[in-house]
């Protein structure tokens, strides 16, 4: 029973000192200081550092999906269809998610080994005792990079994955490319490229409050820091995951209300 | 950067307040208590030794006195200020008045050595026109000024020890805190960190705690001063040298103070536990 109770603790004290870290985060944004350079050379690592990552894979799964999608459209004889479909399953899921979730797995790592490194050799109480706010200098400008890269990675991300989708369908289901690019751009509505930008937001809130929170939280040196990081990529991959069953959710009953 | 000639001079007006101040301080963990009521005070201008086996606490103290910690119970006074509940936002501001240098040095692995040193500087938003002479200056004092452009991990652990002293003194705090600034390092290295914090008393009259587990350290201060004059660290142990720059010693124990006294009191102290120090 006692162990129960330590751990119902423990969980209880994880969620406050990550809600606190998160809701820190964004308040430091009202007040100075500001770390400007600081959130710009962030943009750069997470933004065009995991631009290869997202193009590559962005392109692929485009053309996957043509591939899957096509042929079943084939045997109703509507494959002109395949661009509707491609694009919606891009703009409002695929994109978001897949491009979160690699983001993750290359950021969240990242961010917690970067700064559990920081934590095991004291880097982030000599910060601290220099009278500087680590939850400024270290986590503000990575949230705020993470926000303003992720919704612009996707938005890249699906470009490509169409242009995939296009050159699939061109040249396996011989669709004019007009014609699948016309379909993909008609289909889309307000409230499709909203749903998608909307998840990439809290994504990327996720991916960067996750990362930062394992890696100031590390515990026992070196080990601790492998530890934090592979927890860092689990636990944002799987937030990312579950967030999004519930923002498709809110944002089918959003678009059903109000568009 | 040279000393200044009238410091000893400055340095023989002394406060009655303490800078620091500790009072019944507690402090444990999950593993169990580590502190069980810690009460001491240096006064400015004091050099304070923490003297102690490894796991008695001395790190904790160094902490809780830059406000790094916060204590279960009891309270801390800092120049004047009680920083035990103090919030964070006000401690920051706080510790720029406390210059601390870790054990291993915790220099920020990705900035240059003349980045690390000037890194205040540019929190406190000064130029870069402002700063380099300021850098400059204070790693001559260190004796590293042809590394400003090298990375931490160029340098040798006895040299990072006195960027991390460098890092400390930029701001020119009142008060340093030292964690066991020569473990690890031969005992040639160890002697020029050590001359380096006597010159650093001496020149600027800063009051320091420094922790450690060698004694020969606590001696070293105690009996050598710097010549201000000559610019020459010199054996003198004289009363009036101690007045002006006292060393006192702190044993911990078990969580507590076990010892504290003048390093003469310390080597004529008959106890069983303290010779065990001084063989």
């Amino acid at each position: 029973m006692e162990v129960l109770q330590d751990l119902a603790k423990t969980s209880v004290l994880k969620v406050q000192n990550y809600s606190i870290l998160s809701l820190r985060a964004i308040t430091n944004l009202a007040t100075g200081p500001r770390y400007i350079q600081d959130s710009l050379d962030q943009m750069d690592d997470i933004g065009v550092g995991s631009l290869p990552i997202v193009l590559l894979s962005g392109f692929f799964i485009g053309a996957v999906m043509v591939l899957q999608t096509g042929t079943q459209f084939e045997r109703f004889g509507q494959a002109s269809l395949t661009g509707d479909i491609v694009s919606l399953a891009l703009v409002r899921e695929l994109g978001p998610s897949i491009t979160g979730l690699l983001v993750a797995g290359r950021c969240s790592s990242g961010i917690a080994s970067e700064l559990g490194s920081m934590v095991v050799t004291e880097q982030v109480d000599a910060m601290r005792a220099m009278g500087t706010d680590p939850s400024r200098k270290l986590v503000t400008p990575r949230v705020l990079a993470t926000l303003i890269t992720l919704p612009l990675l996707t938005t890249i991300s699906v470009f490509v994955g169409l242009l995939g989708g296009m050159v699939a369908s061109v040249l396996s289901l011989r669709i004019n490319a007009t014609t699948f690019w016309e379909r993909a751009i008609k289909i889309l509505e307000f409230s499709d490229i909203m749903q998608g930008f909307s998840k990439t937001v809290v994504f990327a809130f996720i991916i960067a409050t996750v990362g930062c929170y394992q890696g100031l939280n590390v515990r026992g040196g070196t080990q601790g820091v492998g530890r934090a990081t592979t927890q860092a990529v689990v636990v944002a991959s799987v937030l990312i995951i579950v967030s999004d069953t519930f923002l498709t959710k809110l944002a089918l009953y959003l678009a059903d209300k109000f568009f | 950067m040279e000393p200044n000639p009238s410091g000893l001079t400055a340095s023989l007006t002394f406060t009655s307040q303490p800078s620091i101040e500790f009072k019944n301080v507690r402090l444990g963990f999950a593993e169990g208590e580590i502190l069980r009521g810690v009460t001491f005070s240096a006064q400015e201008r004091e050099t304070v030794i923490l003297l102690g086996e490894t796991g008695t606490g001395k790190t904790l103290l160094l902490k809780l006195a830059s406000g790094l910690l916060r204590p279960d119970s009891g309270s801390i006074r800092v120049l004047g200020k009680d920083i035990s509940g103090v919030p964070e936002s006000e401690l920051l501001g706080m510790r720029r008045q406390i210059g601390f240098v870790f054990q291993e040095g915790a220099l920020f692995d990705s900035l240059t050595v003349g980045e690390n040193v000037a890194y205040r500087l540019y929190e406190d938003g000064l130029s870069d026109q402002e700063i380099e002479p300021l850098v400059k200056e204070v790693l001559r004092f260190v004796e590293l000024a042809h590394t400003t452009d090298s990375l931490p991990s160029e340098l040798s652990g006895g040299m990072r020890r006195r960027v991390a002293i460098a890092r400390a003194l930029i701001a020119r705090p009142p008060i340093v805190l030292y964690d066991s600034p020569t473990a690890g390092l031969d005992p040639i290295t160890s002697q020029t960190i050590i001359s380096l914090i006597l010159r650093l008393r001496d020149v600027y009259g800063v009051t320091a705690l420094l922790a450690t587990h060698r004694l020969q350290d606590g001696f070293a201060l105690a009996n050598f001063h710097f010549d201000p004059q000559s610019k020459r660290v010199r054996r003198d142990s004289s009363p009036e040298s101690a007045r002006v720059a006292p060393t006192r010693f702190l044993v911990l124990r078990a969580g507590k103070i076990y010892f504290e006294g003048t390093p003469d009191e310390l080597m004529k102290s008959q106890d069983s536990y303290l010779q065990r120090f001084l063989i």
